[in-house]
């Protein structure tokens, strides 16, 4: 059923519709209208056999999904920001075992500076912790995926986080297609384990692993992770018999067929690119667009098929990797080899920063023109920075940049 | 593409009258999308929201920079922040005051712009009449529909009655039923003046 609604309430109904057993959540925003609607729903009763576990900390969440998982019950929780890097410990055990929990993040930065709105940097700190992650770019697509999140999760024995970019998503109302219980139940099964925690066949987990099987151990993890590649395209296929719409898969092309500039983006920034895209295009401009719906397993094929016929590779990134620049380009420069093009990365819309279709505009026409540096900032306010570099060459206790830069850009 | 931003403060329904609207437009079978734009997550701070609407998906994420219509919520904001950022003179400005523009002391500002696009409506006197509470965004919408081609009155009422429920939903309701007559008699006598 179409309706309009808040992206945190249609991923709550989505996951409501995927008869979770144990929810548990401790609050943090932007993520916590999602688990606010599903405590809603179990307290109506809406959500049968279904608890709602109230927890201390992100590190209990986790925790506590970690045991429900073990015993045997389709498992959900939610977090962002510093709550992903307090239950981190958790995050990277619920991997190492097995489990096929579903979390979604909200994501938002990490301090400090403190700040509370969007970019990667959250779900990118824990890219290597075993999980899959899946980012959406339309709430469409976010409550979409947390019903193949739990089909691919369950069927690989493997936790599954569904990134969904914090504030620009979470908190946008949009026109959502609410699916039925009749078409989530003819697509995703009863949560059959692979490994539980039965009194009547008693097994334990979490044994303590030796140099003679650890490998082992973790290598069936990667291998796992491969055969996602292989299942990503087939449940998305298989989605789209079901619920008649294209959602999910390994990445989602646009404009690209023949382009010989491609713009590479995760999340919700690839409406904007799109729209950059279509103008650029209407003058003329060989260009296209690839997002990367699944950044573990990361698609190197896929990609690396994409971009061997192309000039031109620009990679917007929300996150940064102090020290040496973007993330997913480096993880793209795997899938480049053998490939010769002109690669850029751009840093933009950290801790929230607008991304502007001005401005990608902009900086697509320098890169049509190899005018970009191979590492750029978007919107970047040099000022600000030259200052506070001169107030701290002026001065050895030159106080702390943040507060320095809020006054000096009048705030506050 | 329509675009509308909406400026008031904390706790004074910015967010939700930039959902209500989107949800009204998506009743006519239109595409929209609201959000909001939380500076700091305070009672009584300046607070953004902002609503598209078109014929086909919307795809920008981008805050509304430009836009089409502006509802000001609050107009002790009016000199404190940058309010008509963007707008031109074919913008259409709906505040919500007993007092005109000139009073306001911006009628100079809006001078070259259409004086039927030019509104004020005192939904915070609206809503204190009929819901009991100084909450003057579901007023400011039914205002909005009398100026606004994007939305009918009937899909505002319908997107109030989704938001709120039972006394407050239909104090809601009457609310913006007076302002949309407010601001009507308004726009008729602005054009007598014209």
């Amino acid at each position: 059923m179409l309706k309009q609604t808040e992206g945190s309430h249609a991923i709550a109904e989505s996951v409501a519709l995927c008869r979770p057993e144990v929810i548990c959540a401790y609050p943090i925003t932007p993520q916590t209208h999602i688990v606010e609607g599903l405590g809603e729903m179990v307290k109506a009763g809406d959500l049968a056999n279904c608890e709602f576990i109230n927890v201390e900390s992100e590190f209990a969440a986790l925790s506590v999904a970690i045991g429900a998982s073990a015993a045997g019950a389709r498992t959900y929780t939610a977090t962002a920001s510093q709550g992903l890097l307090f239950m981190a410990e958790a995050v990277y055990n619920a991997a190492g075992l097995g489990l096929p929990i579903v979390m979604t993040i909200g994501n938002r930065a990490i301090g400090a500076p403190i700040n509370i709105w969007n970019d990667h940097t959250d779900s990118m700190s824990m890219r290597d912790a075993g999980w899959i992650q899946l980012y959406a770019e339309t709430n469409q697509e976010a409550a979409d995926l947390h019903i193949q999140a739990f089909r691919l999760a369950e069927e690989l024995s493997m936790p599954v986080m569904v990134c969904v970019d914090g504030f620009i998503l979470t908190h946008a109302y949009e026109r959502i297609d609410v699916p039925t219980q009749e078409q989530v139940d003819a697509y995703l099964p009863p949560f059959e384990p692979r490994q539980v925690l039965d009194t009547h066949e008693p097994v334990s987990i979490g044994a303590m692993v030796g140099p003679e099987a650890f490998m082992e151990v973790r290598y069936l993890a990667h291998h796992k992770q491969m055969r996602a590649l292989e299942l990503i395209p087939q449940l998305s296929a298989e989605f789209k018999q079901v619920f008649g719409r294209d959602s999910g898969g390994l990445i989602r092309t646009y404009r690209a067929e023949d382009a010989k500039t491609i713009v590479v983006a995760l999340g919700s920034v690839n409406g904007t690119i799109k729209d950059v895209i279509d103008e650029l295009r209407d003058e003329g401009y060989a260009i296209g667009a690839a997002s990367i719906v699944s950044f573990r397993p990361f698609p190197s094929d896929e990609l690396h098929e994409l971009l061997s016929h192309a000039k031109r590779l620009v990679v917007i990134e929300k996150s940064l990797a102090v020290g040496i620049g973007g993330i997913v380009s480096h993880n793209l420069r795997m899938a480049l080899s053998g490939i010769s093009l002109h690669a850029y990365t751009v840093v933009a819309g950290l801790g929230g920063r607008a991304i502007t279709k001005s401005s990608l505009r902009s900086l697509f026409e320098k890169a049509l023109r190899d005018e970009l540096e191979p590492l750029t900032f978007l919107d970047l306010n040099q000022a600000a920075i030259d200052r506070e570099l001169a107030r701290e060459q002026a001065q050895r206790r030159s106080g702390p940049s943040a507060e320095n830069i809020l006054r000096d850009l009048g705030i506050r | 593409m329509f675009q509308v931003r909406i400026h008031g403060r904390g706790g004074q329904g910015v967010v939700s009258a930039a959902e209500m609207l989107s949800v009204a437009a998506f009743l006519e079978g239109r595409h929209a999308q609201a959000f909001p734009s939380f500076g700091s997550e305070r009672m009584g701070a300046p607070v953004m929201a902002f609503c598209r609407i078109d014929g086909k998906e919307i795809r920008l994420r981008e805050p509304v920079m430009s836009p089409d219509a502006l509802i000001i919520q609050d107009p002790t904001l009016l000199h404190q922040v940058d309010l008509f950022s963007g707008v031109t003179t074919e913008g259409l400005i709906l505040i919500n005051s007993t007092r005109s523009f000139a009073e306001l002391g911006i009628g100079e500002f809006v001078a070259g712009f259409h004086p039927d696009l030019l509104c004020t409506v005192p939904a915070t006197e609206l809503a204190l009449k009929h819901v009991g509470r100084p909450l003057p965004n579901a007023a400011l919408l039914g205002g909005f529909a009398a100026v606004c081609e994007q939305v009918k009155l009937e899909s505002v009422l319908a997107a109030i009655r989704e938001k709120f429920s039972g006394k407050v939903a239909e104090g809601n309701v009457a609310a913006a039923r007076e302002a949309f007559e407010i601001v009507l008699k308004e726009r008729e006598e602005a054009g007598h003046h014209a």
